[in-house]
Formats: C-alpha cells, sequence, structure tokens
C-alpha cells in the first residue's frame, strides 16, 4: 500500500539534512576552486605569458 | 513508483539525524591528524621540490584517503564496536549511520582520493595510497584483526605508510630515508597498542578480538612491548646513525629511545594491580609523545634545510 505523502521527515531530520547538504555544497565549491587552481599550477607561469601562446598569423 | 508509507518508517529511524560530525567522525579524524603529520614529514623530508598547492593536494589526499579507510574500517567493525565501551557510541553502533551507508562513503572516498592523487600529483603516490587503504581495510580489519593476536604487528604497515606516501609525491620514488620512517612507526606500532591492549584486556574480551593480552597472556605481552621497544630504541636512531638526519634528531632519537627502554621496563617489572596499570597508561601516553617529538624534529630539521 502506498501513501501519496511519502517519506515524512521530522523537524531534527529535516534540519539534519540541511547541514549535510551545506556541507556538500561546501566540499563541492572546495573542489571547483581546487582544481581551477591546481590547473593553473600545472600550466605553470608561462600560461600567462601572452608572448608564450601561439601565435595567429593574420592576414594583411 | 513506491513511496514509503508511514510517518514512523523515517521519524522512528535515527538514520535520518545523522549530522555532518557523524560522517566526520567515520574518518576517525584524531588517526587522521597522525597520518597528516606523518606524511606532511615525508613530504618535507623528500629532496626536489614540489609547488606547495600540489603538496597541499597530497596532504588533503592522503587525508582522505586515510578518512576512508577508517569508515570502512567502521562499517567492517560494526558489530564488534558495538560490544566495546570505547566504540559503542561510533556513528553505526550508535543507529545514526547506516552501516551500507558508510560502506559507500568509504569507497567512494577511497576512490576518489586515489583518483585525484594519482592524476594531479603521480601515480606511485597513488597506487602507495590504495595499497594502504587496501591494507588497512581487507588484510588488518576484514582478515587479521580477528583471527590473530598479531593484528596489529602486521596490520600495523597500513599506519606506517604515509611518510612513504608523502615522499613519493615529491620524487616519484621511493628511497632508504622513507623506508626508515616506515620501519620506524611499524615497530612502534605494537608496543603502543599492546600498552593499550593491557589496560582495554576485557573490552577486546568481550568483543572477541584476540589481542595479545587475551591469547598469550599478560606476562607475555610485556615481555613482547620490552622486545620489540628494544629493535624500536635503535631503529630511532637508525635515520642520523645512516648520515640522514641532523645532531638534533640524533640526540632527540638517542634520548626518546631511552625514555621508551625504561617505560617498557617498567611495563616488564611492574606486572600487579594498579602499579602494573599505571606503568602501562605511562608508557601508552609516552609512545605517542615519542613518534611526535621524533617526526616534530624531522620536520623542522626538513623545513630548515
Amino acid at each position: 500500500m502506498t501513501d501519496k505523502k511519502g517519506v515524512v521527515l521530522t523537524e531534527a531530520q529535516k534540519k539534519s539534512r540541511k547541514r549535510r547538504s551545506l556541507a556538500i555544497a561546501l566540499v563541492l565549491a572546495f573542489l571547483c576552486v581546487l582544481f581551477y587552481v591546481v590547473t593553473i599550477v600545472k600550466l605553470g607561469p608561462g600560461a600567462m605569458k601572452r608572448s608564450e601562446l601561439p601565435q595567429i598569423e593574420t592576414i594583411a | 513508483m513506491s513511496l514509503v508509507s508511514e510517518e514512523r518508517t523515517h521519524a522512528d529511524h535515527l538514520s535520518g539525524f545523522a549530522g555532518v560530525e557523524d560522517y566526520w567522525a567515520l574518518l576517525k579524524p584524531r588517526v587522521m591528524s597522525l597520518v597528516i603529520f606523518t606524511a606532511l614529514v615525508g613530504i618535507v623530508r623528500a629532496p626536489g621540490e614540489i609547488h606547495p598547492v600540489l603538496g597541499f593536494v597530497a596532504l588533503l589526499c592522503i587525508a582522505i584517503g586515510a578518512g576512508a579507510a577508517g569508515a570502512l574500517n567502521m562499517w567492517w567493525d560494526a558489530d564488534i564496536d558495538a560490544r566495546m565501551d570505547r566504540t559503542r557510541s561510533r556513528p553505526i553502533p550508535a543507529g545514526r549511520v547506516e552501516p551500507g551507508e558508510a560502506m559507500i562513503y568509504g569507497l567512494l572516498l577511497s576512490g576518489a582520493s586515489v583518483l585525484m592523487l594519482g592524476l594531479l600529483v603521480g601515480w606511485l603516490a597513488g597506487a602507495l595510497l590504495a595499497f594502504t587503504i587496501f591494507f588497512y581495510v581487507v588484510i588488518y580489519s576484514m582478515w587479521l584483526k580477528r583471527a590473530t593476536p598479531q593484528n596489529i604487528v602486521i596490520g600495523g604497515a597500513a599506519g606506517a605508510l604515509p611518510p612513504v606516501i608523502g615522499w613519493a609525491a615529491v620524487t616519484g620514488g621511493v628511497s632508504l630515508e622513507p623506508l626508515l620512517l616506515f620501519a620506524l612507526i611499524f615497530i612502534w606500532t605494537p608496543p603502543h597498542f599492546w600498552a593499550l591492549a593491557l589496560l582495554k584486556k576485557r573490552d577486546y574480551e568481550h568483543a572477541g578480538i584476540p589481542m595479545l593480552p587475551n591469547v598469550a597472556g599478560d606476562d607475555e605481552t610485556r615481555k613482547q612491548i620490552l622486545l620489540y621497544s628494544l629493535v624500536l630504541a635503535p631503529a630511532g636512531v637508525a635515520p642520523f646513525a645512516l648520515g640522514m638526519t641532523g645532531w638534533l634528531y640524533g640526540a632527540a632519537s638517542v634520548v626518546l629511545g631511552a625514555l621508551f627502554l625504561v617505560f617498557a621496563w617498567q611495563v616488564y617489572r611492574r606486572r600487579e594491580g594498579e602499579a602494573g596499570e599505571r606503568a602501562a597508561k605511562h608508557l601508552f601516553a609516552f609512545s605517542v609523545l615519542y613518534l611526535f617529538l621524533l617526526f616534530a624534529v624531522l620536520l623542522i630539521e626538513g623545513m630548515a634545510r
């Protein structure tokens, strides 16, 4: 037999779930920043110099 | 589509109450802090350079991997944790986290930490981390822990690997110095845990874990503690004797090794009643300080280079 209300959480459970969701969000945000920074580090200092980027020849 | 019907299904179930702190506790943060510290020493002592960001990533991955192994250990050992005073309030035996959740959590973090370490830092370090997790979970937790009083002797290898992983993260290889650090923690583990086992003998007996005092008796355990300490003291001096450290470490390892022997001797001599218990407590407490100080000196010397 099913009930359309589904699982009904108590207030304490809702609060726990909210805190868990927040923690997951913070971890994901931290990982995004970390992977971005690591990518820049792995590219090395040359990545920031325009002179080291491949030159595109323009047609005069 | 199946919906769970009654409100009581979840309201009465404690697992819905698992907080962030429970998932944090599954990672065994105290063990993790020791792992981070010893891995950091491996990173700092290693010759060559690592970008600080990558060094941080290596430490983070090692910490997460160690935590994941801790979560898998708690999943596997939930039944015996429920029978011991020391571990009864852990998230799984207390009913706040479902065993299956802990297993998936541990497996996910294991995979993620190994992949991250391999892809971002180096595959030897990643492989060593994977081996450490495997060794701790499968060899130690699933096999040795309930099978033999030598459980923590062999299982100690898992706890001894972090400085080797840290070293491999920097150099991409392994040489004698990290292996000496491995040996130091490996030989340190039995007297450290057997001192605790002497104090928690009833707990282990109740849980059915064949720790040395329960299987071979207190006297044999005290003898083994002394024997391992006799090996540990020179093993602690070895990095200095082989010219890998400075005089500060040399002096610290000699003094701390001698003190370790004194505490081990007291455990061996004082066998009865409160005096015997106090001797085991002192050795257990000093063993933590011993390892911490030796690695702290290694860290200081490494940073001063």
